[in-house]
C-alpha cells in the first residue's frame, strides 16, 4: 500500500509504483490466484480461498495468495491460478477446498489433472507490451491448450476487461504496473485539454450504455456550456436481467474507472465526479469505495494531480436498485434525493444536469476505454470496429449457452461467431432458437439472423438494441410468448410509472400476452398488441417506454406462428405455457421406478412400483419436474 | 422572440414558452388531462403529444414540457398525432369509464370501439378510486405548487404507484382545502359541481354507500370528505334520514344541501 508519503508527482515516482506492481504481479515465488469476484463468490470461492490461505500458512512456504476479478469464463467458476516463476500462468475450474489444497501441496510441481488452460504470457492492450511468463515451448504444460487458443478467448479483443483476471482489483500498483495512471499523466503533463477530447472524438467512441451517442461530441457538449461547476458521472446502474459486465470491470479493474473519469474531468473542465453504483452491488461499492482512498493517498485524486494544477474529487453515490434510474435524467434525480423519475430532455444533462449545471454522464464500460484512447491513440482505437461503431464491446453471454461468459469483442463480430465459436453453442445437443440482446428494452434475434454483424446500427434495423450488453441466448425449448410475458413483467415493475403510455402500456401489453398465453386470445389481439406497441414507443417520454415494447414488437416479427399457434390451436409449441400443456405418462416407456413420485411436489403421481405410474390432472402443477426427472423419457408432454 | 413553424403557418413565440401555450395562443385545440395554467408542467397524460421535426428525424413530443427553439416545425394534428390520440384516449377510456370527461374526450377524437377490458372487469362497476385514477399528478401539483403543503405525493413505481398521504394519514400539513378534490380531471362523477354559489353539490349523496361512511377507501384525501365536512349539521341530524332513503332504494337529488 502506498502511505501518503509517497504521493505521485511525477513519471518518477509512477514508475517506481511501477516496478513495485511488477514484484507483485510477477512476483519470484510461486503465486496462487482466486477469482473473487461476486460471480466467483456466488461459486464458493471464498472457501476455496479460505483453505488456500490455510494450506499455505501450515506449509509455511513463502507462496503469494492474491484476490482476482473476474476473468470472464464464468462457467468454470471458482477459478483458481497458479503462477509459477519461468512457467505458463495455469488455470483450474470448479475449484473445491480439498481439490485446491491438492494443488498448493503439488507446488512447485503444477498438477496436470483439473487443469483448464494455461497462459504462456499476457499481452496488455493498453500499452501493446508483452509479457512472457515463460520461455516460449519449453515443454511445460504441453497439450494444455493456450488462453489465445481456447474457442472461448481467441476472438476476442480485451481493452475494457484488459486488468479483469489479471489483477488483484484492491491493489494500486498492481494497476500501475499494468501501464495504469499513464494516459492520465500524458493527459495532464503533455496535453491540453482539447487535444485530448479531439483524441477521444477521432476515436469515434460511441456510449457504451446503449444508446450510443458519440462520447466526442457529448463532452464538447459539456465543455462549452456555461455554468460552474461541471460534473462527470459515472452510470453504473446495471439492471437489465442477465448483465453484468458493469460489475465485471467495477470489481475486477475499479481504478480504469476512476483513471476514465479523471481523463474526462480534465477534458471538460469538471472538479467532481459521481459513481452512481446500485447498491446490490456491494463488493462493487465497496471495492469502488477502497479504489477512491487509494487514488487519493497517492494523489491521484484530490488538489494539483501530478502537480498539474488541476483537482478532480470523486465519490460514490449508491442508487437504491430502481432499474429506470440507469435514463440520465432519472439518474440525476435520484443523485438529488428526489424520486427517480425521467424529465423530458432538451434540456439535455449537458446544458441543465445535476444541481442544474452541465453534467457528463457516460457508462462504466465507455469510461474505462478512455484511458486506453488516450495512451494508443484516437487513431488506433478507430482501427478496431466498423465504420460506424468503433472499438470493442463487453457482452454477458447468459443462457441456454455452454460458456456462460463475460466477453469483450470487436464491434462488426457476428452473432453466430458468438454464440456458436466463443459460446460453444447450446448445451445438450438443443437447437438455438434466437436470442435476446439489450436486455428488456432489446428484442429477440431469431438463429436465422445469426450473420448479423453486432453494431449498434444493424442491431437497431434488427429490431432490437445493442444496449449495454446482456445476451441472453435460448434454445428450442423456449416459448416466445412466455418470454414476451416475462420481459413485459419486468418492465411493468421497473416502469417509474410517470407516463401514462408506459405504465398503463405495459400493464395492459403483459394482460394481453398473458391472455394468449393461456390460449385465450383472439387474432385481433395481435392487431391490438402492434397498436399498442406502437402508442407505448411513440408516446413515452423516456428510453425506458419508448424500448419497453420491443421484446412484443420482436417476437412478434420473427415468431408470429408461435403467437398464432396458442390463439388458433391453443398449443404452446415449446411447450411452456402451463394453461396448454398436459402431462402424461407412458405406460409402455414406464417401469415404474418411482423417481418422479419423489420428485412430484403436488403428489399428482400415483403408481405401485415397478408398475406405470399415472398422472392426475386435478393435482398436477404443471412443474415439469418429472419430465426433467425420468431417465427413461416415458413422461409426455402434449 | 423564436420563429417556428406551425401546422404550416410561421408564427412567433416568446423565448421559454412551451409548444402547448404557442398553440393554444394561436388557437390550434391540443387536448390535455394533467395540465392546468399556474402549475408546473409535468407530461404525465402524454394527450397532448404533437410532432417535430422532419422526415425520420421527426418523433412526438408531450407539448406542455418541450420548450420551443429557434427554426422548429410543430404538427399539433398530424396522422401520427391522431393516431397516438385514438389510441390513447381508448387506453383512457378503458382506465376510468366513469368519468364524463374522457368520455367527452374520446368522443371529440373519434374514438368508435374500446378493445380492452374495463380495469374493474365488470361494466358499470362502481368507482375504484386505485384502478380509475390516471395519475396526472394535477392533486399533488396543487397541493405542492399552490397550497403550498405537501400533504399528498405519489408512492410506488411501475403498476404499483399511486397517490398517497404519508405513511396513509393525513399529515398536520393537510388543511382540508379541498384543492386536491378540485384539481381532479376524472372524478367529476363522485364529486359534481361543486361552485362557489352551490358549494354542495351532494352528488356524493347518490352512491351507495354515502362517502362518508367509505371515504377511508375512497381517494378523497380529506378527513371527512370536502361535502360532509361543510355541511356539519346535515351530516349528523339527516345522515340517518339519508341512510334510511337509501335503504329504500331512493336517490337524494343535488341540490344546494337544503335537505333540511
Amino acid at each position: 500500500m502506498i502511505s501518503t508519503a509517497h504521493r505521485l508527482v511525477n513519471l518518477e515516482d509512477l514508475h517506481q509504483a511501477m516496478r513495485q506492481g511488477r514484484d507483485l504481479l510477477y512476483p519470484s515465488e510461486p503465486k496462487i490466484m482466486i477469482g473473487t469476484a461476486t460471480c466467483g463468490l456466488a461459486a464458493d470461492a471464498e472457501e476455496v480461498l479460505h483453505a488456500v490461505r490455510e494450506e499455505v500458512a501450515n506449509s509455511k512456504l513463502p507462496y503469494q495468495v492474491t484476490e482476482t476479478g473476474c476473468i470472464g469464463w464464468c462457467s468454470q467458476e471458482p477459478l483458481l491460478d497458479i503462477c509459477i516463476p519461468g512457467r505458463p500462468r495455469v488455470t483450474y475450474g470448479r475449484m473445491k477446498p480439498g481439490r485446491a489444497r491438492e494443488i498448493v501441496r503439488a507446488i512447485p510441481e503444477v498438477k496436470r489433472e483439473w487443469a483448464l488452460a494455461m497462459m504462456p504470457g499476457d499481452e496488455n492492450t493498453l500499452n501493446g507490451a508483452h509479457v512472457n511468463y515463460c520461455v516460449p515451448h519449453n515443454g511445460h504444460m504441453d497439450g494444455l491448450t493456450a488462453y489465445k487458443d481456447l474457442p472461448l478467448f481467441k476472438r476476442q479483443l480485451r481493452i475494457v476487461l484488459r486488468n479483469c483476471g489479471i489483477i488483484n482489483p484492491d491493489n494500486l500498483e498492481e494497476y500501475i504496473a499494468r501501464g495504469g495512471y499513464h494516459a492520465l499523466w500524458h493527459a495532464l503533463r503533455k496535453h491540453t485539454p482539447e487535444e485530448i477530447l479531439n483524441e477521444v472524438k477521432r476515436s469515434g467512441l460511441r456510449g457504451r450504455g446503449g444508446a450510443g451517442f458519440p462520447t466526442g461530441v457529448k463532452w464538447q457538449a459539456v465543455r462549452d456550456a456555461q455554468g460552474e461547476p461541471k460534473y462527470v458521472i459515472c452510470n453504473a446502474d446495471e439492471g437489465d436481467p442477465g448483465a453484468y459486465m458493469d460489475r465485471g470491470v467495477l470489481e475486477g479493474d475499479p481504478h480504469s474507472v476512476l483513471e476514465g473519469m479523471t481523463i474526462g474531468g480534465y477534458a471538460m473542465g469538471a472538479h467532481e465526479g459521481i459513481i452512481y453504483v446500485r447498491e446490490e452491488y456491494p463488493l462493487a461499492v465497496m471495492r469502488m469505495k477502497q479504489a477512491i482512498r487509494q487514488a487519493q493517498d497517492a494523489g491521484l485524486l484530490g488538489q494539483s494531480i501530478f502537480d498539474s494544477g488541476f483537482s478532480f474529487e470523486i465519490r460514490v453515490v449508491k442508487g437504491a436498485g430502481a432499474f429506470v434510474c440507469g435514463e440520465e435524467t432519472a439518474l440525476i434525480r435520484s443523485i438529488e434525493g428526489k424520486v427517480g423519475e425521467p424529465q423530458q430532455r432538451p434540456p439535455y444533462p449537458a446544458q441543465h444536469g445535476l444541481w442544474g449545471k452541465p453534467t457528463c454522464i457516460n457508462n462504466v464500460e465507455t469510461w474505462a476505454n478512455i484511458a486506453v484512447i488516450v495512451q494508443r491513440g484516437g487513431d488506433w482505437f478507430s482501427q478496431i470496429g466498423t465504420a460506424k461503431s468503433k472499438g470493442t464491446k463487453v457482452f454477458s453471454l447468459v443462457g441456454n449457452i455452454e460458456n456462460t461468459a463475460l466477453i469483450e469483442v470487436p464491434m462488426g463480430t457476428t452473432l453466430a461467431e458468438i454464440v456458436y465459436e466463443i459460446g460453444g453453442g447450446v448445451p445438450n445437443g438443443r437447437a438455438c432458437k434466437a436470442v435476446q440482446t439489450g436486455g428488456p428494452s432489446g428484442g429477440c434475434i431469431p438463429a436465422d439472423k445469426f450473420d448479423l454483424p453486432v453494431d449498434y446500427d444493424s442491431l437497431n434495423q434488427a429490431g432490437s438494441i445493442m444496449g449495454s450488453g446482456g445476451m441472453i441466448v435460448m434454445d428450442d425449448h423456449t416459448c416466445m410468448v412466455d418470454i414476451a410475458k416475462y420481459f413485459l413483467e419486468f418492465l411493468e415493475d421497473e416502469s417509474c410509472g410517470k407516463c401514462f403510455t408506459c405504465r398503463v402500456g405495459t400493464q395492459r401489453l403483459k394482460e394481453i400476452v398473458t391472455r394468449i398465453s393461456q390460449g385465450e386470445g383472439k387474432e385481433e389481439d395481435l392487431d391490438l398488441l402492434q397498436d399498442l406497441s406502437w402508442l407505448v414507443r411513440e408516446g413515452s417520454l423516456c428510453g425506458l417506454g419508448q424500448t419497453a415494447p420491443n421484446p412484443v414488437l420482436s417476437t412478434l416479427r420473427y415468431f408470429r406462428s408461435e403467437y398464432l399457434a396458442h390463439i388458433r390451436d391453443r398449443r404452446c409449441p415449446a411447450h411452456r405455457c402451463r394453461e396448454l400443456i398436459t402431462f402424461a405418462i407412458d405406460p409402455v416407456l414406464c417401469n415404474g421406478c418411482g423417481a418422479c413420485v419423489q420428485i412430484c411436489s403436488g403428489k399428482a403421481i400415483l403408481g405401485e412400483k415397478k408398475k406405470p405410474h399415472i398422472i392426475t390432472q386435478a393435482q398436477c402443477t404443471k412443474c415439469g419436474a418429472c419430465l426433467e426427472m425420468c431417465k427413461f423419457d416415458a413422461v409426455l408432454v402434449h | 422572440m423564436v420563429h417556428i413553424t406551425m401546422n404550416g403557418l410561421a408564427v412567433e413565440a416568446e423565448c421559454g414558452s412551451s409548444l402547448l401555450e404557442v398553440a393554444r395562443f394561436y388557437n390550434f385545440p391540443i387536448p390535455t388531462l394533467c395540465h392546468e395554467d399556474g402549475l408546473n408542467s409535468y407530461g404525465a397524460c402524454r394527450l397532448c403529444l404533437v410532432e417535430i421535426g422532419e422526415g425520420p428525424k421527426s418523433k412526438l413530443v408531450a407539448a406542455c414540457g418541450y420548450r420551443v427553439e429557434e427554426g422548429m416545425k410543430v404538427r399539433t394534428n398530424s396522422m401520427r398525432v391522431q393516431r397516438a390520440r385514438r389510441l390513447l384516449l381508448e387506453l383512457y377510456v378503458a382506465t376510468c369509464p366513469q368519468s364524463k370527461r374522457i368520455q367527452d374526450l374520446a368522443s371529440e377524437y373519434g374514438v368508435r370501439q374500446c378493445r380492452y377490458q374495463p380495469v374493474d372487469g365488470q361494466p358499470g362497476a362502481p368507482w375504484d378510486p386505485k384502478a380509475n385514477c390516471i395519475q396526472c399528478g394535477l392533486c399533488v401539483r396543487i397541493c405542492a405548487e399552490q397550497m403550498m403543503a405537501g400533504a399528498i405525493g405519489f408512492s410506488g413505481r411501475g403498476k404499483s404507484r399511486h397517490v398517497a398521504r404519508p405513511f396513509g394519514m393525513t399529515s398536520e400539513q393537510c388543511r382540508q382545502c379541498g384543492a386536491c378534490l378540485y384539481a381532479c380531471p376524472v372524478c367529476e362523477l363522485r364529486c359534481q359541481a361543486s361552485t362557489a354559489e352551490s358549494l354542495l353539490c351532494n352528488g356524493c349523496l347518490n352512491f351507495s354507500p354515502v362517502c362518508f361512511q367509505s371515504y377511508s377507501d375512497a381517494m378523497c384525501f380529506l378527513e371527512p370528505c370536502h361535502t360532509c365536512e361543510l355541511s356539519g349539521p346535515f351530516r349528523h341530524e339527516v345522515g340517518i334520514k339519508v341512510h334510511a332513503l337509501h335503504d329504500a332504494g331512493q336517490k337524494v337529488a343535488p341540490s344546494t344541501g337544503e335537505l333540511k
